[in-house]
């Protein structure tokens, strides 16, 4: 056996500060993210529960805000603060920073991302942007009431258009620039490490779907976030400096005409933010796609179903997802010519996403189904997926947009798709591969009783949506009483509030089983689910740089489940040919 | 791994699953079929338009949806482990082919089917002998003004703008095209005769929305948007802020009463002769 | 009971640093001098670079087409008199192109001194530029054109300046190659200075594209 003399890098890292917090190896920061994220999900799911409370119990007082009533700055700033925070620190987060960095280099049989000092900064670099972001509550005037889209100029010309308009949407758009360099770092690292790293053996059509997913997602992120970037510098200047990229001239705010703005636009800020807005949404869910496809192949013991054409569907979607943007504007304005065209694309993205959702079908049809966990938060998300895409059809069509823009229809469409099928990729891929990471199995009762509830949970929190915005209600109302055609609706918020109740409280049971099962749980043997790729050819959790010194071959697919003739019903990626076959 | 999933586990999981998949599916076509929250009658033509689309890719989707939650429920089914082995396929480049066809005859032609009705509300412009109503939203209301007799709207300036001296709009004074523009909190217009909109924004944007007309469009600061609509039916109709503009958002709402040829007349002279006595 | 590593995995010796697929460039290039380990193939540092300028052209991108947009919107963009030391600007970023360029061919030829000096015009140049860009500004500001004087003076500021902090960390780059250990690094020498000289005539290239950008449409 030989093994390697190395540099600096070989040396396994000591101390507590080089190993927990400025660690430079790729599984640590993997953690962090998660955790960060683990964080961001449940401030997240706080601040949308007070937002439910008093959407429907709105003379309910609460305790810390003074005089007790909420007022509609404030839910606007839960829905903003919400908003921000699930979609840049959970769902750009843990899908992709997370588990991407801590399973894409094993997967493709690498020691480590290319740059593990840009990676560390990476995640460093999001943290702080997490605390600006954040520190937005507790300035004066508080959060900001614009939403995660920030449209100015209500947006753009602090305090005289609303409370939190002042430096709470200023350290929003602090916050959210660094997060845009944070993400162009991290992208940077994960595709160069998959370009060049990649084992021997490990040809692009070898690579897991995880690592095509990661991949894809990392170049939407490589080219989307330097557009929101320079958003939020235009932003940020016509905030403070006086320019007026977004803010047209002859506005009057409450009686009080403003002379030194003139001549911008707001819908250049809608065009440069959905720009990125976009293929944001597609970050969020490709790396679930990736984990859906690998978990329902793993645990129905088959092939991937069309691995060609799920590589090449990830593809289209992301390239597709570049070209769309334009149908979050329909009744922005903007010209009605391009809203046919942005139409005609939007709807060409539901042919590879349907796709995608055939191969599933096909993946799981035929096959040998092992319900673990993971296995059934993999099968949630098919039909969560579904769903929530198939309301896309109704958007993407202006005519219909006309009326259910802005209403709860666009809010159960996106929750479902990115607040509900991604976290159900993040929890496949956390009970997929805890054990690898912890070294210790999670708890399979606890968490099917977490799946149902929040399998069954979701679906009665926004199906019902849907019926809300058929009905005209529109977004981001704090109070139901201002417009009486909601009143009929009332009893609908309430199942929705009660519904939102019960799962925010299932999750406590995932939160218990994840720290409890981290340090209790049953001893996690190398290969447990009986799965082909690299990570299960290691210990777990595994040594520092993953391979312990030898340099992994890689000789088949990914997906080699079931094999006519072969004794086990998997064959690992790295077995040698004349191992397969070989009794033991 | 394989001994916790034994056949008996697999069995009682696979059932539950496939279950709710059904249960979920039914009851979700009910309530789309039963409409018990639901559109409110279209009270236009255009309106009627938009619903038939609306119909149309709900039904469509609704097969789809059906096909897909049963289809998994039924692989979820067929394929627990009840000790057999699964069978080894990679894929059927003919049905991918195929489903790949269907889908995106089936997306585009639904997308090309609903653009009439979008270029009817935006590619034409009003009919001639439209009726305009310039629309104002602001920080949290609406305003509605007439041209009046002259048929012209006068000039307004921002400086002049005082909501509480009941210039919500800057009427100019010096501008006689608007001594006889007539201002209105509330949107009044005949039925059976073509409206055109003129929207606009003082501050942030908004969004004029009338469920019953189908129609929405952001007002956008710097910008005046041109949309039309004729409405049949009388009736009065709330007017609610679509797009997210400050504190006040949920509580921005206005009425168009749509009343008869008559009706509206009458109500025209009324605001004038209450001009004149100012 | 398959799947361990140690039964089946083969050992491969330290020459290979990549997947046998990989496209463009195959092994380890030739760049024999020093440093590196084996696993960390030099060919990764060009990719990342490019990657980078992707995402840096995209920033940019985002600001031009704001720029044109802004620029065809209305009637309130009012020209104004383009400082003439932009021209000798760009002549001087040009000849750092130029200069960088003789710098790499020293060292590709192990002439580390001549390198070295090549190397330090270059640096020179490039903060020459930036001297000059600042320059500018304050020609500007004589003029009274400022930041927001005008939404054609927005965009020079937003403009130059994001340009100019990008040029800023090419130089800052440039002092890094120029005093780093690289016995001790993974990266090889002739690998970072190429990697360096990519960057600096982007920035050259992204300059004359701005200049165009901002003369043209001033």
């Amino acid at each position: 056996m030989v093994t390697h003399e190395g540099g600096g890098h070989h040396h396994a890292p000591s101390g507590f500060i080089r190993k927990y917090i400025f660690s430079l190896d790729h599984k640590v920061i993997g953690i962090q993210y998660y955790m960060l994220a683990l964080f961001s999900v449940f401030l997240g799911m706080a601040l949308s529960l007070l937002m439910r409370i008093h959407l429907v119990w709105p003379s309910l007082k609460f305790p810390l805000i003074p005089g007790g009533l909420m007022t509609p700055e404030q839910y606007l700033a839960l829905v903003t603060m919400h908003g921000s925070i699930m979609v840049f620190m959970v769902l750009t987060t843990a899908p992709q920073s997370g588990f991407g960095n801590y399973m894409l280099p094993i997967q493709i049989g690498a020691e480590d991302m290319a740059f593990p000092v840009l990676n560390m900064l990476s995640f460093w670099i999001t943290f702080v942007s997490l605390v600006v972001l954040t520190s937005a509550f507790f300035v004066t005037g508080g959060a900001p009431i614009s939403g995660w889209t920030a449209y100015p100029p209500l947006s753009a010309m602090g305090e005289i258009t609303g409370p939190g308009e002042g430096m709470g949407q200023t350290l929003w758009v602090v916050g959210v620039a660094i997060f845009c360099i944070a993400s162009l770092l991290g992208a940077l690292n994960f595709i160069t490490t998959t370009v060049d790293l990649r084992a021997k053996g490990m040809t692009l059509g070898r690579m897991p779907l995880t690592v095509w997913a990661w991949l894809v997602t990392a170049i939407l992120g490589l080219l989307a976030f330097g557009v929101l970037l320079a958003a939020c510098l235009l932003l940020l200047l016509d905030r403070l400096a006086g320019t007026s990229f977004f803010i047209p001239g002859g506005l009057v705010v409450t009686d009080t005409p403003i002379v030194s703005h003139t001549g911008g636009s707001p819908l250049l800020w809608q065009h440069l933010f959905w720009f990125f807005g976009h293929p944001e949404v597609y970050i969020a869910i490709l790396p679930g796609m990736g984990v859906a496809s690998h978990v329902l192949s793993t645990f129905s013991r088959k092939p991937v179903f069309g691995y060609k054409a799920m590589v090449g569907a990830l593809g289209a979607i992301g390239f597709l997802g570049f070209c769309v943007w334009g149908h979050h504007m329909f009744i922005s304005g903007m010209s009605p010519y391009s809203a046919f065209a942005f139409s005609l694309l939007t709807m060409t993205i539901g042919v590879p996403s349907a796709i995608k959702t055939f191969n599933w079908l096909g993946t799981v049809w035929g096959g040998k189904i092992q319900f673990t966990t993971a296995m059934m938060f993999a099968l949630g998300f098919v039909s969560l997926f579904v769903t929530g895409g198939l309301s896309g059809l109704f958007l993407a069509q202006p005519s219909i947009d006309l009326y259910l823009h802005d209403t709860y229809f666009v809010v159960a469409h996106f929750h479902l798709i990115m607040g509900v099928a991604a976290i159900f990729g993040i929890f496949s891929a956390t009970y997929f591969w805890f054990p690898k990471m912890f070294g210790r199995m999670l708890n399979e009762t606890i968490g099917k009783i977490h799946f149902w509830f929040t399998f069954v949970g979701v679906y009665c929190i926004f199906m019902p949506m849907h019926f809300l915005g058929i009905a005209g209600h529109p977004r981001r109302y704090a109070d139901t009483t201002g417009v009486n055609f909601l009143a009929p609706l009332h009893p609908v918020h309430y199942f929705i509030t009660i519904a939102a109740m019960i799962t925010i409280t299932a999750q406590l049971l995932f939160l218990f089983n994840f720290f409890y099962s981290m340090k209790k749980g049953d001893k996690a043997t190398e290969n447990p689910w009986n799965a082909t790729t690299l990570e299960w050819s290691i210990p777990s959790p595994p040594p520092f740089d993953n391979f312990a010194g030898h340099v992994p071959v890689v000789y088949r697919g990914p997906y080699e489940f079931s094999v006519p003739g072969a004794p086990d019903d998997y064959i690992p990626q790295h077995l040698t040919p004349e191992r397969v076959g070989k009794a033991h | 791994m394989t001994r916790k999933s034994g056949e008996q586990g697999s069995a009682a999981v696979a059932f539950t699953f496939a279950a709710f998949l059904v249960l979920f599916t039914v009851a979700t076509v009910y309530l789309f079929v039963a409409k018990i929250w639901w559109f409110p009658p279209a009270i236009s033509q255009f309106g009627t338009q938009i619903d038939d689309q609306f119909h149309r890719t709900l039904v469509i989707t609704g097969i789809i949806f059906v096909l897909a939650q049963l289809g998994l429920a039924l692989a979820i089914f067929r394929s627990r482990d009840h000790g057999q082995k699964a069978t080894f396929f990679e894929g059927n480049s003919t049905m991918e082919f195929l489903w790949t066809l269907a889908t995106i005859i089936m997306f585009v032609g639904l997308g090309l089917f609903g653009e009439h009705a979008w270029a009817e509300a935006h590619f034409q412009g009003a009919a001639a002998g439209a009726i305009q109503v310039e629309v104002t939203g602001q920080q949290f209301a609406w305003n509605f003004r007439y041209a009046g007799p002259d048929g012209k709207f006068g000039g307004t300036k921002p400086e002049l703008v005082s909501a509480s001296s009941g210039n919500p709009l800057g009427l100019d004074p010096r501008d006689p095209a608007s001594k006889d523009d007539v201002v209105s909190p509330v949107m009044y217009a005949p039925a059976g005769h073509e409206v055109e909109l003129l929207i606009r924004t003082q501050d942030v944007t908004h969004s004029f929305f009338v469920r019953e007309l189908r129609l929405k469009q952001d007002a956008v600061p710097g910008m005046t948007i041109h949309m039309h609509f004729d409405a049949l039916d009388p009736g009065q109709y709330e007017i609610a802020c679509a797009e997210l503009c400050g504190l006040g958002h949920y509580r921005m709402r206005s009425f168009l009463n749509v009343v008869s040829q008559e009706e509206f007349d009458k109500w025209m002279r009324d605001q004038e002769t209450a001009l004149q006595q100012q | 009971m398959p799947g361990t590593i140690t039964d089946e995995i083969e050992i491969i010796d330290a020459g290979h640093g990549g997947g046998t697929d990989v496209p463009a460039g195959g092994d380890d290039d030739g760049e024999g001098s020093g440093g590196g380990s084996p696993e960390m193939p030099q060919r990764a540092y060009f990719t990342v670079i490019q990657l980078g300028l992707a995402g840096i052209i995209m920033f940019f991108m985002a600001l031009t087409s704001s720029f044109l947009v802004r620029k065809g919107l209305g009637n309130d963009w009012v020209a104004f008199s383009f400082p003439r030391i932009l021209w000798v600007n760009t002549l001087i970023l040009l000849a750092s192109s130029i200069t960088i360029q003789m710098a790499r061919r020293h060292l590709h030829e192990d002439q580390k001194a001549a390198f070295q000096r090549w190397w330090a015009v270059t640096t020179s140049l490039g903060i020459l530029f930036l001297a000059g860009q600042l320059m500018a500004w304050r020609q500007l500001a004589g003029q009274g054109v400022f930041l927001v004087t005008n939404p054609s003076s927005s965009f020079f500021y937003v403009l130059t300046a994001a340009h100019g902090l990008h040029l800023l960390g090419g130089v800052l780059a440039l002092f890094y190659v120029s005093h780093r250990n690289w016995q001790r690094s993974r990266m090889s020498q002739v690998t970072a200075t190429d990697v360096a000289s990519i960057y600096w005539h982007f920035m050259d290239g992204l300059w004359v594209f701005l200049f165009a950008l901002l003369y043209l449409g001033r």
